[in-house]
């Protein structure tokens, strides 16, 4: 950095031009390591774009080669190995398990959310399952799997129902903590209107606080089903897998899209490479609307709160 | 706003329930389902534990203490030994980070600092697309398209590094396939930088204002401004993505089963293949039985302790970091 003499009182020309070439050339330096550092931000910003464009391209491109509405529908080969077929009993299997585990899911963790934050005040407990619910969100989701096969698949054996309760148990506390979160935004003027107008807990929190808040919950809701709705490791023992249709969920095995992926990924044959593929993109695409969807319901509903 | 836009008909004051006899009842059962829920997830968490203890006892009876000091995983032999597995979770997780955290704080700042506010959303768009690609497609793309084109690499930096001692070793020892701990590494860091960004991001944004114009008052550059007020002000918050970013690396599963290599050892050569507790679980539970399956379970116990410790540790700084913004803004 540079230092001025203030000792020498008398106007030293020599001195006076050192010291602005020194705070130029500190300057400049300043403003250089300010402009890499700047252009070190962009670079990671880039490095994050490259690696989504080349997964988006290549799940398009390879999976493109696969698409038609026979792949959508037709049943999986029974040899592995074996070319053509399509994914139809996993694109079944993964609308029916993820269905159903948002038919769990979604009531409860409103519930849950609606409980942290209208009922629980400051309490305790409150706080001590606020926090357990966010750990929650932590737990490995191949942990899940295990759990609900020690509970579950050992006492009633696979199907989708099973891996619609691990999906489930992922969810709840996604869903939970999105809920409070959206509740929290509604202001408590409006809760205090519909009391003063004689209104009950209950139906205040019914009528007045969830339409309000009810586009955040939507959005967090869907962003909660497509995570679920791309989750491998919960499903793989909990409903292991078939190569027809097969649309009851509470009895005998199932598959998912994700499920055939993993296993087809590994094979060195390219018919079982190329329906991974084509799993993927569709898998993808399932995935993208649900979140895109929620993205845009979020966005509309920042916008109204920002007027 | 609801209140405003449809005003209250007298007839629907009912609805709110205020004037029916049963809106007390109602009141309380329904506060009660919602209790209920809420106290699901204690419910789950200590389920998981009890069941997934209880299941794994027979693996940690036999094994003792060396179930997870030992290295020898044996099936055929009946030895059930974790560590190679707890060494390889560990060995990803580190270079994960290595990689996304330098990265997922320089996204965090192009995003607060240098884009303007009304792109701000699309740019975040595109790094909650990269967040919502499924594990699994990331492991179909790690095992097919990225390990083959990194055994090239692998064997360039492996001849380049051969004089020089140490990397000598580290970077040594690609298999043909491009499976290997560097590959899962560098999977997991794509996979892990969203997460540790969006939290970064949502700190970098509690910086006070006044902090940041202070900096700019005395002349600094944006750099001085962000090394002077920003990072300082962040650092838990940092920490605390840091260390969510490191349990989410350790809890992925079917990504790294898919790109690891699946070969249980311990070794310094970060280019041959290895295995992770996770990714076991998932590649061998199908085919296992007795304290076989006990042991692969008993690993997800140890999984589900490590993550749970490091998730409430990170929760705990993040409210610490809350509560003090919280008492200085006041």
């Amino acid at each position: 950095m540079t230092t001025i003499d203030l000792r020498d009182g008398s106007p030293d020309l020599s001195g006076e031009s050192r010291y602005s070439i020194n705070r130029s050339m500190a300057s400049r330096q300043r403003h250089a390591i300010n402009y890499a550092f700047r252009a070190l931000f962009v670079l990671a910003f880039v490095s994050i774009l490259v690696p989504l464009a080349l997964v988006i391209g290549y799940v398009v491109t390879r999976g493109m080669r696969v698409m038609s509405t026979s792949f959508l529908t037709n049943d999986i080969p029974i040899v592995t190995r074996a070319p053509g077929g399509g994914v139809g009993p996993a694109i079944v299997g993964t609308l029916l398990i993820t269905g159903a585990a948002m038919l769990m899911a979604v009531p409860l963790g409103i519930l849950g959310g609606i409980y942290l934050n209208e009922y629980g005040g400051t309490r305790r407990i409150t706080k001590a399952i606020r926090f357990l619910a966010e750990v929650m969100t932590g737990v490995p989701s191949i942990v899940m799997g295990l759990f609900i096969y020690t509970t579950w698949v050992l006492a009633f054996g696979v199907s989708g129902f099973a891996g619609a309760l691990a999906l489930a148990c992922l969810m709840l506390p996604v869903i939970i903590r999105s809920t409070e979160e959206m509740l929290r935004l509604v202001p408590i003027d409006q809760r205090q209107s519909a009391y003063a107008l004689g209104g009950r807990r209950a139906g205040t929190i019914f009528r007045v606080v969830l339409p309000a808040a009810a586009p955040g919950i939507i959005s967090g809701v869907l962003l909660a089903v497509a995570r679920a709705a791309g989750e491998t490791a919960p499903l793989l023992f909990t409903i292991l897998t078939v190569n027809s249709v097969n649309t009851d969920i509470f009895h005998g095995a199932n598959t998912a899209l994700s499920v055939q992926i993993f296993r087809n990924a590994t094979q060195v044959f390219p018919g079982p490479q190329e329906r991974a593929w084509g799993a993927a993109l569709t898998l993808l695409l399932i995935v993208f609307i649900f979140t895109l969807i929620a993205r845009s319901i979020s966005a509309v509903f920042a916008r109204r709160h920002q007027v | 706003m609801t209140l405003v836009d449809n005003e209250v008909r007298p007839e629907e004051l009912s609805l709110l329930g205020g004037e029916s006899p049963h809106g007390r009842r109602a009141d309380v059962v329904f506060q009660s389902m919602a209790a209920l829920a809420a106290g699901l997830v204690l419910l789950v968490l200590g389920l998981i534990l009890i069941t997934t203890t209880r299941n794994s006892w027979p693996a940690f009876a036999q094994e003792g203490l060396s179930f997870v000091t030992s290295s020898t995983w044996d099936v055929a032999a009946g030895a059930f030994g974790t560590l190679a597995f707890t060494y390889g979770t560990l060995l990803i997780s580190g270079i994960a980070l290595l990689i996304a955290v330098p990265v997922s704080i320089g996204v965090a700042l192009f995003v607060t600092e240098m884009v303007p506010k009304r792109l701000r959303s699309m740019v975040v768009m595109l790094i909650d697309l990269l967040s919502s690609v499924p594990s699994v497609v990331f492991g179909l793309w790690g095992v097919l398209v990225v390990a083959p084109a990194l055994t090239g690499v692998y064997t360039n930096i492996s001849s380049a590094v051969s004089g020089i001692p140490v990397l000598r070793v580290v970077f040594s020892g690609a298999p043909v396939s491009g499976r290997s701990f560097f590959t899962a590494g560098l999977i997991l860091a794509i996979m892990i930088t969203p997460i540790i960004t969006s939290i970064t991001r949502e700190t970098f944004a509690t910086v006070p204002r006044a902090q940041k114009d202070a900096a700019y008052a005395l002349g600094a550059t944006n750099w001085e401004m962000i090394r002077g007020a920003v990072l300082p002000f962040s650092r838990s918050g940092i920490v605390a993505a840091v260390l969510l970013g490191f349990g989410r690396a350790i809890g992925e599963t079917i990504a790294v089963a898919l790109v690891i290599g699946s070969s249980p050892q311990i070794t310094q050569r970060l280019f041959s293949s290895g295995d992770a507790l996770a990714a076991v679980i998932a590649n061998q539970f199908g085919e296992s039985t007795g304290t076989y399956q006990a042991a692969l379970i008993g690993m997800g116990v140890l999984l589900f302790i490590i993550t749970l410790a490091i998730s409430a540790f990170a929760r705990a700084i993040i409210t610490r970091a809350e509560r003090r913004i919280g008492a200085e803004s006041v």
